[in-house]
């Protein structure tokens, strides 16, 4: 079967944009990929688009023009714009069109996310006691893990000073001063381990990527960047998740437990026929460093406790042998849940293209890989190869 | 003093958290779901620390009930040996002393400590504060 390619990409920067809503920053986007993709608005055949908290994506017709074009509206917790894309590959796989867009956007109040119980199948006094808070899920997953696999402090630190430093170079990220690592150890605690540079923040922004069969791709002139696999899966038995008053007790509980992402990555490396050591370039869910760490044993990369010397090592840097989260992640782009999965592949497709600029991984990267985790235990993974 | 929510603890003294145990295949949760298909099971007062973190700021209101005032609390998970993994606070600890594998006791805690005649919540003690 021929790939799906994507032919056209386009960005809102993420961040604060106070005036412009979120369905506006998802249209600026769209008219940017479009253009990259050197199409018009009436060529495109559908659309799949992803928000949570900004509105129905389908309104941006209003804008772009009454063409009658099927658009179907995406809401899948985190992994709303990975399920996007997913959604519009298979509909050019599937030999019904040739040419469509995934696009997501989202416009967060600022500050935590504030969940309710009722939200999420849970008793009242489950909230009034301040256990609605992800920030705790998410620090007692790494302290578990730090425990389990010697994981320092100090590589948690390491990853966000990467995250801001290799944002300096992103025009689309948010957070663009590096910062020290001596700085981010000794901020605030929010959640132990966890500083406050250690956490991203929910924000804004929009992304939307311009999907075409490789007939239309060629048709188009573009340079071929084939999703060479696209997976959204749930989360298996035994999972730790947000949001979780109880969690099930496991004979052996010295290893990691299953995941969403581990299954999510399996499936992606078997339909790409490809495995990590093929892997160029990575964008993982960094939503705390702790995450980035995990992901990289999640997704196959290296094994549990392996972490610490790649991070000594730098490997995860730009000139490293695996450069992760290249624009800064979402510790430094912020977390505009419709638009965070689209912004990994965004950012792949400009490595992988050569126009990354200061933050180029360098030696003509061939393949990408980028990875989404959210609440309650959803992932999606996507690889690319040109 | 009285639990925060009904079904939460035994009647007894001292009171045992109450999970739910699925009738179809024996696995249990906490706390006990609403629905036909779980028995309340009383849960074990001894257990091991299996994570933890502090809370360091104060949660929203809604949800969050507690006192305006704010104090860090540590939010453990804890092992209960062959049942569960249970949630709740952990207080009587040092920060400092917290680990994994901390062996571990059920005592509710207020959940405003300048209120003693408030709601209790589910709370533990290390082993030897609760000696």
């Amino acid at each position: 079967m021929s790939d799906v390619c994507i032919v056209g990409i386009g960005i809102h920067p993420f961040g604060r944009t106070d005036g412009v809503s979120g369905v506006d920053q998802g249209v600026f986007a769209v008219r940017q990929a479009l253009a990259d993709a050197g199409i018009d608005w009436p060529q495109v055949q559908f659309a799949y688009g992803s928000s949570d908290a900004a509105g129905n994506p389908d309104t941006m017709v209003d804008r772009l023009g009454l063409t009658g074009v099927q658009f179907i509206n995406v809401r899948n917790g985190c992994a709303a714009g990975g399920s996007a894309l997913f959604s519009a590959q298979m509909a050019i796989k599937s030999g019904e069109f040739d040419i469509g867009l995934a696009v997501g956007f989202d416009k967060h109040p600022r500050g935590a996310f504030n969940a309710l119980p009722a939200e999420y199948n849970l008793p009242d006094w489950y909230g009034e006691v301040g256990q609605m808070v992800t920030t705790q899920f998410f620090a007692a997953k790494i302290m578990r893990y730090m425990s389990l696999f010697g994981i320092s402090q100090k590589s948690l630190g390491m990853v966000a000073e990467k995250a801001f430093r290799n944002a300096v170079h992103a025009p689309h990220a948010w957070r663009r001063q590096p910062v020290a690592l001596e700085d981010i150890l000794a901020a605030p605690l929010v959640s132990d381990p966890y500083t406050k540079y250690m956490f991203c923040s929910p924000g804004e922004g929009g992304v939307a990527l311009v999907l075409a069969s490789e007939k239309k791709a060629r048709e188009l002139g573009k340079p071929l960047i084939r999703l060479k696999a696209a997976t959204m899966r749930t989360r298996p038995p035994h999972s730790f998740e947000v949001f979780a008053p109880s969690v099930d007790v496991v004979a052996d509980d010295t290893g990691p437990r299953g995941t969403a992402s581990r299954i999510a990555s399996a499936d992606a490396y078997r339909m790409a026929g490809m495995g990590p050591a093929d892997i160029a370039v990575a964008q993982l869910q960094d939503t705390e460093t702790g995450a980035e760490i995990m992901h990289m044993a999640e997704n196959g990369f290296c094994a549990d406790g392996e972490q610490e010397r790649w991070l000594a090592e730098g490997r995860t840097e730009i000139g490293g042998a695996l450069p992760v989260n290249t624009d800064g992640g979402c510790l430094a782009c912020g977390e505009p849940i419709g638009a965070s999965g689209l912004r990994q592949v965004y950012e792949n497709v400009v490595q992988l293209r050569g126009d990354g600029g200061g933050r180029q991984v360098p030696g003509d990267p061939k393949t990408a890989y980028s990875h989404v985790y959210g609440a309650p235990g959803v992932s999606a993974v996507t690889i690319l190869e040109r | 003093m009285r639990a925060i929510a009904q079904g939460l603890f035994t009647d007894e003294t001292p009171p045992r958290l109450i999970g739910g145990k699925d009738r179809e295949t024996g696995r249990i949760v906490y706390p006990c779901p609403d629905a036909p298909t779980y028995d309340p099971v009383p849960l074990l007062r001894e257990g091991t620390l299996w994570s933890w973190t502090v809370q360091r700021f104060r949660p929203k209101s809604p949800p969050y009930a507690g006192p305006d005032s704010f104090a860090p609390w540590v939010v453990a998970y804890v092992e209960l040996p062959g049942q569960v993994i249970v949630q709740a606070r952990l207080v009587d600890v040092a920060f400092e002393d917290l680990r994994v594998g901390l062996p571990v006791r059920f005592a509710p805690a207020p959940l405003d400590p300048a209120n003693p005649d408030g709601v209790l919540v589910p709370a533990f003690v290390p082993m030897e504060a609760a000696a």
